[in-house]
């Protein structure tokens, strides 16, 4: 059976509660051992009886991370029947996906979706009457991970690593096109070359690196979406979020003429925030695209704003939306209260089971009341972030790492004058590393540019 | 009308480098074998370059012997140039490879299939298959004559319904003039076997009496020559040697190709078939690499007994005149005679996704098949797959289970998944690329990675198995040993350190870790061993790669190990997989399109992802359940 070690967030990704990172795999107990410190700093995990709970500190290095409690359950005695640690800590996001971290820097690999169920049923914990659910949930969080790895990538960024996995391909293409046809291509004085390629990867990728861990590599927070008919006040609203909050974690390059993307922290709580075009059934082409985009990005919302002009009657358009966002979760939001209105709010409210808020972006009231409602809502869990979105940045920055340790293994083989072939080993496990971030596979990438760039054979 | 009816074990089709090894096996093996051939004088031929090995195919050659084929003896008996590549790089990619003398390698292997006992050489064309509710029962040959047998080997090489083409002029024959097989495509149609369309190419032949070779780099062997056989005494094959020849095309001779273009069937949608790429004519690579303004050509002689030269790097299908104006604009080759024109050659192969990992069709029982006809190209790559399935043949008559080499096990191993696996739109070469757990399959250790197999099988002899084993022992012994031989930092030691540019010792360390630095090897270090004893020159080979590599080795053996994992799982044979539910759409018709026999082989197949392995593993263990 798999035996290396895995790690992922138990918990909803919400900021209530006690947050539980979970630890599978036979490597488990050293791998809490290097980052658990009891009071004293005495204790080892690894030595104390089954199914005991530990208090103490999570610390990367020296830094301590966060008091936490550690349940240890030893194989077979435990969900995957494996030997299992889990590490109670405070629940905010950030922490969770701190300590993940530091798990994984110290030897688990990140789980794939769904792989803590799949071993434990593998490993005969289940019921065989749960193989059915075990195999519809690995395959639907796999989907909704594949279909979110790329979503969430900000625009160049996807493009910056395409530009170096190309390059190391090319690379490698030159090497074993040098390697499958000796007498027509040579690798004399190549080293040198590679050498200063490699730096150049290793210098962009540890950037990637460094900028991910500012949280700018993904768009990471609660997918929100503004929706509406034009002219119903969504850019104001926008705006009005964003400057009240003056807290734009970062301005989205590449965005399209007809989404606007911004990422907002409401009193520490993270927005992604989609504004989109107007929702209306329209003749012009161009903007039945938009409107076409608009509906995308609310079936993927985790929230949905629906902001709607109060000053006008409700028609067609606003039917449709309704029943869009009937079972979402979604805000509804009475605009320009300061007109007259056309909109009751009671007989609106008979209509859905949303929350309806009065506001007016013109006076910027009721802005107060629609933070609060959103924390609200977050801190009684009954809105949450799709774990697996969160877990997949994680994945991504792990993958980013492994790819910057093999073109450093690159570098030493080159400083160790090892002979080229072993270059194109790690060469490649890079290049597939960052393949995984865009959720491309290689199959025959490698066969298809020797031959389209390099005249071999005979 | 009264008939021949005969009846053997195997019936081998076709004598070409995949049949000698099938049939080889076979008749090894103890099985009534009979082999057919269109023509008894084209036993072994080589129809295109004259050599075998080169980079990964050296590989091939070297496992076949290995596991006891024919292909390495052969050449060592009949070689006449013979060079180690790829020396200054890495153990995993040396490569041997060496000028053939066709007429004595094919001389050479006939007498070898006339000499093996249960073995019947026959010239007929095989025409029809009779396959009785899936399973084979026997072949029948143009005359009307019947072989019933319990199993057949197919390896019909380029003959399937070939033709050869240059220019305007098409020849319906199979290469070098030979007779094609017209039938046989109709008769496995018929059976439900599906058919692709290939084609490959040659250059032309020169005489040697009309080459200026002063004009030209000579090209020599290598001073000590490595021999393929593990069986070879390599006192044996130190041979006086006759040179190859480099020189190159330019800008007249591009320029003619390309005036000419209209004129090749190539462009003008006359040949239907697809080419390799790795292969390519002179015609693709002056189009496709417009910017090089000279390519390569090697002259090289067919054997000892011909004039002919081939010349390497000018495959063509241009018009004969063209190849004449073309061939004469290169340095040396201004007076060139040719005596036998290039000419690309198409040819019916099968989607080798028909077949399972063994070799055996998945539809037809006891029907195997080798070589060229599965969309391969290579001398070796033929070989590699004809023991494999001659070898599997005889397990199927035997009753015993099919021999299936992993992709971490051999390149042959590598080479068959690939084939069976993944979608094949031209002829498939082996490169090394290829091979991902390459520093464990090297050729210098493929008797100690498939001796075993070889002798478990029955074409290995015991007395060579255990020399193998004796070897294997040396080694582990000798690599054991120097770790623990300590090195002071000694005068002694830092001369001999400075001797060979070795920075001096700080601190004390051992043997094994000096091997480790790149500028010293075992051999180097003897004065520094005292209790060092004689061993012999395969054994130092091996110490020094175990030592130098070890990290990496290390590591690819850890990557193996995860790998093995899911090639042990396996699936059921004709199963339906729209009853896993959750697998993905696509991966449904992907798995149901190509059976895969393991799970690791259905996690090679294009458009099934990781979770689509993850469901499969879930579903495989409830089945084990419910079937107790």
């Amino acid at each position: 059976m798999d035996t290396d070690t895995i790690a992922a967030i138990a918990t909803a990704m919400t900021n209530s509660g006690i947050g539980i990172i979970r630890i599978s795999g036979s490597n488990s107990l050293s791998v809490i051992d290097q980052i658990y410190r009891s009071k004293n700093g005495k204790k080892y995990l690894s030595e104390v009886k089954s199914h005991t709970l530990h208090y103490g500190m999570i610390c990367d290095g020296a830094e301590v991370i966060d008091e936490v409690l550690v349940a240890v359950m030893k194989a077979p005695n435990s969900y995957t029947k494996e030997d299992t640690v889990e590490i109670q800590c405070h629940g905010g996001i950030v922490v969770m996906k701190r300590i993940l971290e530091t798990v994984i820097q110290h030897g688990a690999r990140m789980a794939e979706p769904g792989e803590f169920t799949k071993r434990a049923f593998l490993n005969g914990r289940m019921d065989l009457s749960q193989a059915e659910s075990v195999m519809d949930l690995i395959s639907a969080k796999n989907e909704f991970a594949r279909q979110n790895s790329l979503r969430q990538l900000q625009g160049d960024l996807s493009q910056k690593i395409q530009t170096i996995r190309q390059q190391i391909l090319h690379q490698i293409a030159f090497i074993e096109s040098a390697l499958d046809d000796p007498e027509h291509v040579s690798l004399h004085g190549y080293r040198a070359t590679l050498g200063e390629c490699v730096q150049g990867w290793i210098a962009d990728v540890d950037n990637l690196l460094k900028n991910s861990e500012n949280g700018v590599l993904l768009k990471e927070g609660i997918h929100t979406v503004i929706v509406g008919k034009p002219n119903a006040g969504k850019s104001s609203l926008l705006n009005v979020l964003v400057g009240k909050e003056r807290a734009i974690v970062t301005e989205i390059a590449g965005t399209t003429r007809d989404v606007l993307e911004e990422q907002i922290s409401l009193d520490g709580i993270i927005l992604h925030v989609v504004d989109t075009a107007g929702i209306r059934s329209t003749e012009d082409t161009v903007e039945q695209i938009g409107v076409k985009k608009a509906k995308e990005y609310l079936q993927q919302a985790d929230l949905i704003l629906y902001v709607m002009d109060a000053s006008v009657p409700l028609d067609e358009s606003d039917e449709e939306i309704l029943l869009m966002i009937r079972d979402r979760k979604a805000i509804v939001l009475l605009n320009k209260s300061d007109l007259d209105q056309q909109i009751e709010e009671q007989q609106l409210a008979q209509k859905l089971n949303h929350p309806i808020l009065s506001v007016s972006m013109r006076n910027q009231t009721g802005v107060k009341e629609l933070s609060s409602l959103i924390q609200q809502m977050f801190f009684q869990g009954r809105l949450s972030i799709h774990d697996e979105v969160f877990l997949t940045n994680i994945r991504q920055i792990e993958n980013l790492r492994e790819a910057s340790q093999s073109l450093c293994m690159v570098n030493e083989s080159i400083g160790l004058d090892m002979p080229e072939d072993f270059y194109s080993i790690d060469l490649m496990n890079a290049y597939e590393a960052l393949g995984k971030i865009l959720g491309e596979s290689v199959e025959e990438d490698l066969i298809d540019e020797i031959f389209s760039k390099f005249c071999v054979g005979k | 009308m009264p008939s021949v009816v005969e009846t053997y074990e195997v019936c081998v089709v076709g004598a070409g480098h995949a049949g000698c090894e099938a049939a080889l096996a076979c008749a090894r093996l103890g099985l009534e074998t009979i082999l057919f051939t269109i023509s008894i004088e084209s036993i072994a031929m080589m129809p295109c370059n004259p050599n075998i090995g080169g980079s990964s195919k050296g590989h091939l050659v070297r496992e076949v012997d290995a596991l006891g084929g024919q292909m390495g003896i052969a050449i060592d008996h009949t070689f006449i140039q013979s060079k180690m590549l790829n020396q200054s790089k890495g153990p995993a990619v040396h490569s041997l490879r060496a000028q053939a003398d066709k007429a004595e390698y094919s001389r050479f292997m006939r007498r070898t299939l006339e000499q093996t006992d249960h073995l019947t050489l026959r010239q007929a064309e095989v025409t029809e298959f009779i396959v009785t509710d899936g399973i084979i029962k026997g072949v029948k040959t143009y005359s009307g004559a019947t072989y019933y047998c319990k199993a057949v080997v197919l390896c019909t090489g380029t003959y399937l319904r070939a033709r050869c083409l240059y220019g305007e002029v098409i020849h319906e024959t199979g290469p070098n003039g030979l007779q094609a097989a017209r039938r046989l495509s109709d008769s496995l149609k018929n059976h439900g076997v599906e058919l692709f369309r290939f084609k490959t190419g040659t250059p032309a032949r020169i005489d040697r009496r009309s080459i200026d070779f002063s004009k030209m780099e000579e090209q020599l062997g290598d001073a000590r020559v490595v021999p393929f056989s593990f069986t070879t005494d390599p006192e044996e094959v130190q041979i006086e040697q006759v040179s190859c020849w480099l020189t190159y095309t330019n800008d007249k001779t591009h320029e003619i190709i390309r005036d000419n273009l209209h004129r090749s069937p190539l462009f003008s949608g006359m040949i239907e078939g697809t080419g390799p790429r790795y292969c390519p004519s002179i015609e693709d690579k002056v189009v496709k690499f417009a910017d090089k303004n000279r390519h390569q050509v090697f002259i090289e002689p067919e054997g000892l007994s011909t004039n002919e030269m081939y010349v390497g790097g000018m495959s063509s299908s241009l018009p004969e005149d063209v190849q004449y104006q073309m061939y004469r604009t290169v340095p040396g080759l201004e007076h060139a005679k040719i005596v036998r024109n290039a000419y690309a050659i198409e040819y019916d192969c099968i989607n080798p996704r028909q077949l399972k990992p063994s070799l055996e069709f998945k539809a037809i029982r006891g029907c195997f098949s080798a070589g060229q006809f599965n969309g391969s190209s290579g001398y070796e790559e033929a070989a590699g797959q004809g023991l494999i399935a001659g070898i599997n043949a005889a397990m199927y008559i035997k009753g015993q289970e099919p021999l299936i080499l992993d992709r971490s096990q051999a390149y042959i191993g590598v080479l068959i998944d690939d084939l069976v696996t993944k979608e094949n739109t031209e002829p498939y070469r082996m490169m090394t690329s290829r091979a991902e757990y390459r520093l464990i399959l090297r050729q210098d250790n493929a008797d100690l990675r498939l001796s075993r197999i070889g002798y478990e099988i029955g074409l290995i002899s015991k007395e060579r198995y255990d020399a193998v084993v004796k070897k294997e022992a040396l080694i582990a012994k000798e690599v054991e040993r120097i770790s623990h031989v300590a090195v002071g930092a000694s005068e002694k030691v830092q001369t001999l350190l400075q001797e060979h540019q070795s920075v001096p010792l700080k601190t004390g360390t051992t043997l094994a870790e000096l091997m480790r630095r790149p500028e010293l090897c075992y051999e180097d270090l003897e004065e520094l061993d005292l209790n060092r004893l004689a061993l012999p020159y395969d054994v130092i080979e091996q110490v020094n790669i175990h030592v130098k590599y070890d990290g990496y080795i290390k590591r690819q053996m850890k990557q193996v190990a995860q790998f093995k994992k899911l090639e042990h799982k396996k699936l059921p044979e004709h199963f339906d997989y729209h009853q896993v539910k959750s697998l993905r759409t696509e991966a449904i018709q992907k798995l149901n399109l190509y059976q895969p026999s393991s799970v690791g082989q259905a996690s090679r197949i294009s458009g099934v992802s990781p979770a689509d392995i993850s469901v499969l593993l879930v579903y495989l263990e409830q089945m084990k359940y419910r079937n107790g």
